[in-house]
């Protein structure tokens, strides 16, 4: 009895190690943590082009993550890319006529856009448009426009 | 040339009845499992030997694995300045391919090979027979039990391989080479996903743990019950266990993370 009893303690102890593991790759690893669907609102942005940005990507104000990017489409009557994100509810006074811009974390990081607040008295709601955006900026546009440039000014 | 065809044939058909007995087998081990359910102590006994006897090799491996991968990773990624990524690297190594996959062969290495031979000599020393005329089905009492025990605590084991692994990795990056801890996990969480990395992982180790225990029963049961058929059914299981992780592994790695 003696015996069993231990082997009891010891498939425990496994059972529980095992399930700690999970636990610490759900929590620890992965995003889970912040993935719990946070109360917020959508509002919509449109882009020249939208570049590398992705579904799930971060949107920042002033450096800090206050939501992330929820649907990316393509507009086919005006041409432009249709960014909806997600703005979790406790920023709540965003004045609407921020400026929407992409930008790219390091030279090869991911890219997110960042919100730049105006000075209306007016806030962004459910559903709000953001009117004044910036389109990411393609490098290997930027490159070309410097060749271009540097080979007009050598003439 | 006669005898060519003749022995492909043989050994043709005799391969198709042998999946046939093994599909009849895993059918009956199955549905075996529900009538040990209300027996739990069947299972933890079985939990015991093929969980928590493998825990001490499992959780040895995933430390080494992951210290290597923390130091070669480094090596690679500081040629790039990308070093802080250091952790996403292990991370999704480990979580997607690594855990599942080394923690299935040493399984099928410590625990499968295990679960042959004390099958094969059960068999071998009549002692499957003799239950059989008790009218206890050994299925029901030997097998099932076993099956089960594999396909629980192949996930558990992987996970612990991936998180010590991790944790290894991270004692090697940041301890050892410098690069910023919170950067190591904050990336690490930026990248790894809940759904499409832990979950699939966590997936692909029940497959394998299915697979591994089927293969590893079915052989011992299946053994030629002499010395010589036990020690082949072992090497056969090894060898099957093997072969079926690393083409398993193939093909759900192609379902799982196809479009990304």
């Amino acid at each position: 009895m003696q015996h069993s009893n231990t082997q009891d303690t010891l498939v425990g102890l496994f059972v529980a190690a095992g399930i700690a593991g999970l636990f610490f790759l759900a929590l620890q690893v992965s995003n889970l943590s912040s993935f719990t669907e946070q109360k917020g609102y959508t509002i919509t942005a449109r882009f020249e082009n939208s570049g590398g940005l992705k579904v799930k990507s971060p949107v920042s104000a002033a450096g800090v993550k206050i939501g992330q990017v929820s649907d990316i489409s393509f507009d086919p009557k005006t041409y432009e890319s249709v960014v909806k994100m997600r703005i979790n509810a406790q920023y709540n006074s965003i004045p609407d006529d921020t400026t929407a811009s992409i930008f790219t974390a390091g030279l090869l990081g991911e890219q997110y856009v960042s919100l730049e607040p105006g000075g209306s008295s007016e806030h962004l709601k459910q559903n709000s448009n953001i009117e004044i955006t910036q389109s990411a900026i393609i490098l290997e546009k930027a490159i070309g426009q410097f060749l271009f440039k540097s080979a007009e000014e050598k003439k | 040339m006669m005898d060519f065809i003749q022995t492909l044939g043989r050994n043709t058909r005799g391969s198709f009845t042998k999946l046939g007995r093994a599909t009849f087998f895993l059918v009956q081990t199955i549905t075996g499992i529900i009538e040990i359910l209300p027996r739990p102590r069947l299972l933890l006994k079985q939990l015991y030997s093929v969980g928590v006897l493998s825990f001490l090799i499992i959780s040895i491996s995933g430390l080494f694995v992951g210290m290597v991968l923390g130091l070669q990773g480094f090596y690679i990624l500081s040629d790039f300045g990308a070093e802080e990524t250091l952790g996403v690297m292990v991370a999704a190594s480990l979580v997607r391919e690594l855990g599942p996959v080394v923690s299935a062969l040493l399984f099928a290495g410590r625990a499968g090979s295990a679960l042959t031979a004390e099958i094969g000599l059960m068999k071998a020393t009549e002692q499957l027979s003799g239950m059989e005329m008790m009218a206890v089905d050994p299925i029901k009492r030997i097998i099932s039990p076993r099956f089960l025990a594999g396909v629980i605590s192949m996930p558990l084991l992987a996970a612990l391989f991936s998180a010590i692994g991790i944790i290894g990795g991270q004692i090697v990056g940041s301890g050892l080479l410098g690069v910023d801890e919170g950067a190591y996990w904050s990336q690490m969480q930026a990248k790894i996903d809940f759904q499409d990395d832990i979950i699939n992982g966590v997936i692909k180790s029940l497959v394998f743990g299915f697979v591994t225990s089927w293969i590893a029963l079915f052989e011992g049961y299946d053994a030629i019950p002499t010395s010589e058929g036990v020690s082949r059914a072992t090497t056969r299981t090894v060898v099957n266990s093997a072969f079926s992780i690393l083409g398993l592994d193939f093909i759900l790695t192609a379902l799982m993370f196809g479009d990304d």
